[in-house]
């Protein structure tokens, strides 16, 4: 199948600090790929690269076979490829319901109407419930964002990326931030996805990983140390390596 | 430049509806006060002609500075624009009919609009605000010194707007020029309602708020702003024809900085990113400078240096900003 989405040896130094060192990777329609490494492995900084928030300094993205290197991020989010961020980035003084109807808007070429309310267009409502639905923030969609707790805005930032409808769903860290209870909302969330998109997660959470993802990267000091199955992924020795000290978990977790 | 907002727009439940009514309320209000203004000064109805046009551009600097947080000091170049353009074509051109006059004025503002808006979009926060002072220096400039057009700084003079609808002749007393202000203060502001919870005035509330975030949803802050910095100029246009057609002249000071400023200044006051607080902030700070001014020409300006701080110390939120917010408050808690 072709790839949707492709990376070619993608490099990015800070100061000469390599914190993305010749990354390439490629991506499937339907892919379920768990991308981890240690705290500041350079995650973050993939994605902010990937999507045109960072700029590379060699390397080739493409979405769909189509070459976007050069594209901006907003271009690349018309394309499919869209984000969360890590750290929640939300408008505080709008409402869950705004949030996902802006989304829903812009999708469908609708954001820029100068006429009408969301609240009064059916389709968008009924999209909007059904987001919120799924992701236990119905009761709270008319409530200012600066009211809701931490854990619902993490929910929200997913919700958001999900009414955008993406070919390339690319999520930071989705339930760093989110109390135990309320995983398994994304995790159902995650489940009720299209079949063909395809979900790169960035997750330190193994539990989340294991039952997520049916292949898992790991990236440390900005390189692809190890990409396979989720079964071997903690036998790997340079994984144990990498995690060594940092991050017990990932050899409990299997 | 950060300023602290209030939107109208804080949806619960049946929001359609008590928008609607937030409407019909602001209506209401606005044809009282403009009722009472004429009962009260019906010797003075050119100076609440000049409220409304000044209301209009307060209005149109609160879409771009309160609904998107541009910073602007120079806005008046919009205001100017129209102002010039609706005198010129009746001066010049002979196209006296107000109707008319008022196109022009909308258009000459909207082209202000869109390249003030490409200028001053290309920067953020400080060097915005440079821009666009800037900007309305240039403005300035090149209306002092167009001066065959403009009449440079002895003013544009020679405008002469025939009757409205062919029926009402601009008369001495300033009426049909207020009954006209008024009904454009009640379409604009009845217009823009509309505009600031559409989805478009939704995407600007996120732009001010977080344009990476905007971006990440596919949408152009740039493009979104300079659309608003169009309407802005329209709004602001109108405001400029109001004030040709009834004052007859159109002077430099309508593209000074000054006038920026103070429109800026009424904007605080009242409170930005609410229509309610840019009609609020204008009638009192044009109340101040006009009527305080006259009872009391010395210190007038001390007064309005006063209130302003009084109001950005322990009221940021504006005059109608704050009361706005204590009544939501005294509602939620019964
Ligand atoms: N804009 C920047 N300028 C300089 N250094 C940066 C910048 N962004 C990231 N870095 C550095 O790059 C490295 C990787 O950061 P990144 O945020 O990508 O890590 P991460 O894998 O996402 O970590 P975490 O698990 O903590 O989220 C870190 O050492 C960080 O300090
Ligand atoms: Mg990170």
């Amino acid at each position: 199948m072709q790839p949707i989405f492709e990376v070619r040896n993608l490099k990015r130094a800070f100061g000469g600090l390599a914190v993305t060192n010749d990354v390439s990777l490629s991506m499937a329609p339907g892919d379920r790929v768990a991308l981890i490494g240690p705290n500041g492995a350079g995650k973050t900084t993939f994605v902010n690269l990937v999507t045109g928030n960072l700029k590379p300094d060699s390397g080739a993205v493409l979405i769909g076979g189509e070459t976007v290197t050069s594209v901006d991020a907003i271009g690349r989010v018309r394309r499919g490829l869209v984000r969360s961020f890590q750290v929640t980035r939300l408008f505080a003084d709008m409402t869950p319901a705004e949030h996902v109807a802006l989304a829903v808007l812009q999708r469908s070429g609708r954001a820029g109407r100068l006429f009408g309310n969301f609240l009064g267009m059916p389709g968008v409502m009924a999209e909007v419930e059904d987001l919120l639905g799924k992701l236990g923030l119905k009761d709270l969609m008319h409530r200012k964002v600066s009211e809701i707790a931490y854990g619902q805005q993490r929910l929200l930032e997913i919700a958001v990326a999900l009414a955008l409808r993406p070919r390339v769903l690319l999520l930071d860290e989705p339930a760093a931030g989110v109390p135990q209870s309320d995983t398994g909302r994304i995790e159902q969330a995650l489940a009720d996805l299209p079949a063909d998109l395809a979900v790169l997660m960035i997750e330190h959470d193994m539990d989340l990983v294991f039952r997520f993802a049916k292949r898992v990267i790991v990236l440390a000091a900005g390189a692809i140390i190890f990409d396979g199955s989720p079964s071997e992924v903690t036998k790997d020795p340079r994984v144990r390596e990498a995690y060594l000290g940092s991050y017990a978990n990932a050899s409990h977790a299997a | 430049m950060t300023m602290t907002t209030t939107n109208e727009m804080t949806a619960a439940p049946p929001a359609h509806r008590r928008i609607a009514n937030a409407d019909l309320i602001g209506l209401a209000v606005i044809l009282l006060v403009a009722a009472v203004g004429y009962f009260l000064f019906p010797n003075n109805l050119a100076l609440l002609t000049r409220i409304i046009a000044a209301a209009l551009l307060v209005l149109s600097l609160d879409l771009v500075t309160g609904y998107c947080g541009v910073a602007t000091l120079g806005h008046a170049a919009l205001f100017g624009a129209g102002a010039y353009a609706a005198g010129i074509a009746s001066a010049h051109y002979g196209i006296n009919d107000p109707l008319a006059m008022l196109a022009f004025g909308i258009v000459a503002g909207a082209v202000a609009g869109l390249i003030c808006g490409v200028v001053i979009l290309r920067a953020h926060g400080l060097p915005q605000l440079v821009l666009s002072i800037a900007l309305i220096h240039l403005f300035h400039e090149f209306a002092n010194k167009a001066s065959s057009w403009t009449g440079g700084s002895d003013g544009l003079s020679g405008i002469a707007p025939t009757a409205l609808f062919s029926l009402y002749e601009f008369d001495l007393w300033g009426r049909t020029a207020y009954v006209f202000g008024v009904a454009l203060l009640v379409i604009v502001f009845l217009l823009l309602r509309l505009i600031v919870r559409s989805p478009f005035g939704m995407l600007c509330r996120g732009i001010k708020e977080d344009p990476i975030r905007i971006r990440s949803m596919g949408a152009s802050p740039k493009i979104a702003l300079t659309k608003m910095y169009v309407i802005s100029g329209a709004v602001a246009g109108v405001g400029g024809a109001l004030n040709a057609i009834s004052t007859q002249v159109v002077g430099l000071d309508s593209l000074s900085f000054t006038m920026s400023a103070e429109s800026l200044v009424m904007l605080v006051l009242g409170g930005t990113g609410s229509l309610f607080g840019a009609l609020t902030g204008t009638v009192v700070f044009m109340f101040f400078e006009d009527v305080v001014s006259a009872a009391n020409p010395f210190h007038w300006l001390t007064m309005v240096g006063a209130l302003l701080i009084a109001v950005v110390l322990f009221a940021p939120k504006g005059i109608y900003g704050t009361a706005a917010a204590l009544i939501t408050r005294r509602r939620e808690a019964p």
